[in-house]
């Protein structure tokens, strides 16, 4: 069996005095496009900012890439939910997705031609090849979430991690972010939190659902109705989990 | 006339300090607006007066005194408010105002009178003796250098600290590296417009250039030239007529930026109607 992407035994998280995480275990394997759920204040962004090594687990273990949190920034691309920022920033997109070359790059190392043909695909990937000189102050939504989700993408990730990348943007941005993730698929692991639970059952191979505890429902699997009913305290949607077309996965 | 001023020895020492100032404050200042720690800065420049009455107790140059201590000034008040979790606002006002006691007591301290007090408080750009021109000539090397060779992670803690942190970037270490170099800027400008109002001439020129630059070099560039402009001219207004230099100079910044946001604003409405 592969070693996990990211395994973690027994995790807490306390913040503040509140547990925000109660004992999480989870693995994610190399290939996997894991979808996270759950309520808002289920400890979603905080898994997400322990694995890259924000915040410090209270308890437990959480090993990415078989090291501590942290210890591997070349290999993992993250998608923050918000960028807050300010809007004046002098910077253009070209300039923010060159940001993205940086945890490949050495103290005292300069930027190269070759990072700026990686940012050249990062922005045709993401359809931002047009607006490239545009500033960051200037972007919709939609945009600026691209231009995060190829700052990302520009360092070449093994691991993938998008915090509700699909949260602030019109239902077409939406589509065509989630197209966009589904051609990444099998060239890395991807791993998306979103409470957009209808969207993310569609496309993910596994979802998990994440509320201070974590429950997972494996591909092929339905959600059992009740289990989503508890997690939200109220009725949602029961989802049947897609099988992913096994010719999608090349990379596997 | 202007070449009978420049014939003056002082006039060409003061148009030195003042391109040779120009280039600390246009760069740094350019990272202390866009990460908007203005306030973080006028906190530095006043505990630096501490420095200054340490270098009178010592019977050194107050600048041998001045850099040390508001180096300690840039990484107490960085480190108390990233690691002790103390509001920021609280760590700079209390390094604020004990640097300022210090160097109330330590000149009350020194016997007799501290010469030069007020050009250190308020700048004197007319009277920069050669050894302070190569003291800032120094510190200059030693900032533009040091931005040169980290400009990649400066850049990124300016724009998204957090990203930087994923990226492997120590996010603190850069940020404390940063306010170092605020507090050297804040000892190359001493001299031309004195600790008191150093703040704006670190802000005024790069807010300014923020209108007109889509990159951080550039807007360096334009702030290093704005700065230049302010001083030279306050310089000159404040030879012709006789006024303080760094005062002059503060408000020729000053009244450059009313006049930038006041046809901002005039345009604005202008588009939007």
């Amino acid at each position: 069996m592969k070693d996990p992407v990211i395994a973690s035994e027994g995790l807490v998280v306390r913040l503040g005095g509140v547990d925000v995480l109660k004992g999480l275990t989870l693995s994610v394997f190399e290939g996997d496009f894991i979808g996270i759920v759950g309520p808002n204040g289920g400890g979603k962004t905080t898994l997400l900012r322990c694995i890259l090594g924000l915040v410090r687990p209270s308890a437990g273990s959480i090993r990415v890439f078989g090291r501590l949190p942290g210890a591997s920034p070349g290999r993992i691309g993250y998608v923050p939910q918000r960028l807050f920022f300010d809007r004046d920033f002098p910077l253009d997109v070209a300039g923010l997705v060159l940001m993205g070359r940086l945890s490949r790059k050495h103290l005292l190392e300069r930027y190269t031609k070759a990072d700026r043909l990686k940012v050249d695909e990062a922005l045709e990937l993401t359809g931002l090849s047009a607006i490239r000189h545009r500033a960051v102050g200037a972007l919709s939504g939609g945009e600026l979430q691209r231009a995060l989700i190829a700052r990302a993408l520009v360092g070449d990730p093994e691991l993938l991690l998008l915090d509700e990348p699909t949260a602030s943007v019109d239902p077409d941005m939406k589509t065509s972010i989630y197209d966009l993730l589904e051609q990444l698929l099998g060239r890395m692991t991807i791993m998306l939190v979103s409470h957009d639970i209808g969207a993310i059952s569609r496309r993910v191979t596994r979802v998990a659902c994440l509320n201070c505890t974590l429950d997972m429902h494996e591909e092929g699997s339905s959600l059992p109705r009740g289990s989503l009913d508890d997690l939200y305290h109220y009725p949602v949607d029961a989802i049947c989990h897609h099988k992913p077309d096994p010719s999608d996965r090349a990379g596997d | 006339m202007l070449h009978d001023i420049l014939a003056y020895e002082f006039m060409q020492n003061a148009l030195l300090a003042a391109l040779l100032s120009s280039v600390a404050c246009g760069i740094i200042g350019s990272f202390v607006v866009v990460k908007k720690i203005g306030f973080i800065s006028g906190g530095i420049a006043h505990t630096a007066f501490g420095g200054i009455g340490l270098g009178y107790w010592l019977g050194v140059n107050p600048l041998l005194g001045i850099i040390p201590f508001s180096l300690a000034a840039a990484l107490g008040i960085g480190l108390l408010s990233k690691k002790a979790k103390v509001p920021e606002d609280t760590a700079i006002g209390t390094f604020w105002a004990a640097g300022m006691a210090i160097g109330v007591i330590l000149i009350g301290l020194t016997p007799g009178y501290a010469p030069n007090l007020f050009s250190y408080l308020f700048g004197n750009i007319l009277t920069v003796p050669s050894f302070d021109l190569w003291m800032i000539f120094l510190l200059d090397v030693v900032i533009v250098g040091t931005v040169f060779l980290f400009q990649k992670e400066l850049l990124a803690i300016a724009f998204d600290e957090e990203y930087a942190a994923v990226s492997g970037v120590s996010a603190t270490g850069f940020y404390l590296l940063l306010l170092c170099l605020i507090a050297l800027t804040v000892v190359v400008m001493m001299r031309v417009v004195g600790i008191v109002m150093v703040i704006a001439l670190l802000t005024v020129p790069a807010a300014i250039a923020r209108n007109f630059s889509r990159s951080l070099p550039g807007m360096m560039a334009i702030s290093t030239l704005l700065s230049l402009v302010f001083s030279t001219l306050g310089l000159m207004l404040s030879y012709l007529f006789n006024l303080a230099s760094g005062a002059t100079i503060i408000l020729v910044a000053a009244t450059a930026f009313m006049l930038v946001q006041l046809v901002r604003i005039f345009m604005r409405s202008g588009a939007a109607r």
